[in-house]
């Protein structure tokens, strides 16, 4: 990204100079000036395009991760009120609906755990399904589908997978509310049927991580980390579901946007106003997506606790935290001095709520919601706090985010030589796909450190814990 | 069918040639399968036949993609071999591959088309159909 297009605000805060107007609302992007450089060009063509969107409340904000997309760029987040025509953009969403990280925390130490390591990332690898063509050991018919989308983890823990202490660290306590099935495709379910706690491929992984070092001691108490634990990540969404309904619903929100005069600077921007009928049946399926994605990775906790016993029979697994980073969710904020209703959508961003907010367990609030920043398969990974009075609608970075495209990763490395390469550096890699191993490969993304750290210091949230990988299942 | 690929930050672009709208949309789709397998090593043992209904070539293009990845992760098959009509604004094809099994090479999976970069047009003669795939 051409940085002389832009005007630097604070130092980790930047703005595209123009007047606004009513049909276009002020552009933020928080980062530092090398990560912006880094950024395509089209992050800033895309964000500005979704500040043209009607009833944006704020700015449109691109968090320090941000990479092209489409329709929104990855890393964006933009906050619209369904009193000021505000809509819902299944562009502001994405295809994978509800993807997100289930972080759980172990009672062991690296020490103990290491030399089984091998065991564990074959017992994983055998009891994850991962990668494409893979389906799950679980298959549902359409009535029990329709259970699933509406009770979403607290379905899956009522079936036994899982305990319902670990609702209490999942979002929404595991259940999207206004999730309507109905809203949903059959050819949506049917693509469902077997896909229930698998894994699926691209960027989604389990990874065994350890706690490398510690940053902000009393954050990382509450959470319960200390140096050298073990960890497990979990990070898929609402697989084969989810990604029917984006399409569903991508070409019927762009003709609704037609037919409502909805000027779209971009069609991937298709939306609708939030209170259209059209726009209430994208709320309902998508919330049905984000019930979906919440069992998936109820149950694969569920299936990596059984696999890690099987390894290490006094491991206990609980859950950390799990977080989303494609939704639109309702969320009350405040505007001037003002409490309002407002839909913020944020796709590859992680909402990262401040201490004190009262949808946070009693846990964690006075630390913060716990956000995570998923790094690559060589590097690491980050755990940060939220921060009271976050600038960007309660939201924060979700990854390291790429530097480079598939196919330039793919004309750079080949899948054999990067597996025996993180070998040798101590992390075991297990995966059907030697391609998608190559398409990630570490130097393909962003510098994880540089992202965190502009995370913290434009006051999105603060570093708490740094985490290496030890073994990844990648799909 | 000729196919290639364009440069996308996180997610691929496919663009399918052909000397009909139909064959360019029968490449892209071979564009697509060819990011999750080998082709070569999928045989066309099992046939399926879809249909649907648009006058928009773009939104054509994008509803034939998900269609047709949307049936093929509904029957747990992957497939190669694409044959699709037109009569004006309604689609009909017959698709042919195979289940997924141990022998076949593993890619990575694609979620959906987007409207992004998506372009149906001709150039020189020949017919382009192009968008960028979220994988």
């Amino acid at each position: 990204m051409k940085l002389e297009r832009l005007k630097q605000l604070q130092p980790y805060l930047w703005t595209l100079p123009g007047a606004l107007t009513e049909h276009r609302a002020e552009v933020l992007l928080y980062g530092t000036a090398g990560l912006l450089k880094t950024m395509d060009d089209k992050v800033l063509e895309q964000i500005a395009n979704v500040a043209r969107l009607p009833g944006l409340v704020g700015a449109a904000i691109t968090m320090p991760d941000a990479h092209w997309g489409y329709g929104f760029p990855i890393g964006g987040v933009a906050a619209f009120d369904a009193e000021q025509g505000g809509v819902i953009s299944a562009g502001g969403v994405g295809f994978d609906i509800s993807c997100g990280i289930r972080c759980l925390r172990s009672n062991m130490r690296v020490e103990e755990a290491a030399p089984h390591f091998a065991k564990l990332a074959d017992t994983l690898y055998k009891a994850i399904p991962a990668g494409v063509g893979e389906e799950g050991h679980i298959k549902m018919n359409h009535p029990q589908l329709d259970q699933v989308l509406r009770g979403g983890a607290q379905w899956a823990v009522g079936q036994g997978y899982g305990s319902a202490a670990d609702l209490e660290y999942v979002e929404e306590q595991g259940c999207a509310a206004s999730a309507v099935p109905e809203n949903v495709s059959e050819l949506a379910k049917s693509r469902q049927r077997g896909e229930m706690g698998t894994l699926g491929s691209g960027n989604h992984y389990l990874e065994v991580q350890v706690v490398d070092c510690v940053l902000d001691a009393d954050a990382a108490d509450a959470f319960g980390l200390f140096e050298g634990q073990l960890i497990i990540s979990i990070h898929c969404g609402s697989r084969g579901l989810g990604h029917q309904i984006g399409t569903d619903y991508l070409v019927m929100l762009a003709k609704a946007a037609s037919r409502l005069g909805i000027a779209l600077p971009d069609r991937e921007l298709a939306c609708a106003p939030i209170k259209s009928p059209e726009g209430q049946r994208y709320i309902g399926a998508m919330n049905a997506a984000i019930n979906c994605a919440l069992a998936n990775r109820q149950i694969l906790t569920h299936l990596t606790r059984e696999a890690c016993n099987s390894v290490y029979p006094d491991i206990r697994l609980e859950t950390l935290f799990d977080v989303s980073h494609n939704t639109c969710k309702k969320e009350t904020h405040e505007i001037g001095n003002e409490q309002r209703q407002l839909y913020v959508h944020r796709k590859g961003a992680t909402r990262a709520l401040g201490p004190g907010h009262p949808m946070l367990p009693e846990r964690y609030r006075a630390a913060g919601q716990p956000v995570i920043i998923g790094g690559s398969m060589g590097t690491g990974s980050y755990i940060l706090a939220g921060n009271a009075g976050n600038p960007a609608f309660a939201s924060a970075s979700h990854g390291a985010g790429r530097a480079m495209s598939r196919n330039q990763a793919l004309k750079q490395w080949d899948g054999h030589t990067l597996i025996h390469e993180l070998a040798q550096q101590g992390i075991l890699i297990r995966s059907r796909s030697l391609r998608g191993v190559a398409e990630e490969a570490p130097a393909a993304y962003k510098d994880v450190d540089q992202v965190a750290e502009a995370t913290e210091l434009a006051g999105l949230a603060r570093r708490v814990a740094f985490l290496r990988p030890k073994v990844c299942i990648k799909g | 069918m000729p196919f290639s690929y364009f440069e996308h930050d996180a997610d691929m672009g496919v663009i399918g040639y052909g000397e009909t709208m139909e064959q360019a949309f029968e490449a892209a789709a071979q564009a697509v399968f060819a990011i999750m397998t080998n082709l070569d090593g999928v045989h066309s043992r099992d046939e399926i036949t879809i249909e649907f209904e648009e006058a928009d070539p773009e939104f054509a293009l994008v509803i034939w993609i998900n269609l047709i990845l949307g049936k093929a992760r509904e029957s747990g098959m992957v497939f190669n071999d694409f044959q699709l009509r037109r009569n004006e604004s309604q689609w009909r094809a017959r698709i042919k591959g195979e289940k997924w099994h141990d022998a076949l090479e593993r890619g990575i999976e694609v979620k959906g088309a987007t409207f992004t970069m998506l372009s149906v047009r001709q150039e020189k003669g020949i017919w382009v159909a192009q968008c960028v795939v979220d994988v």
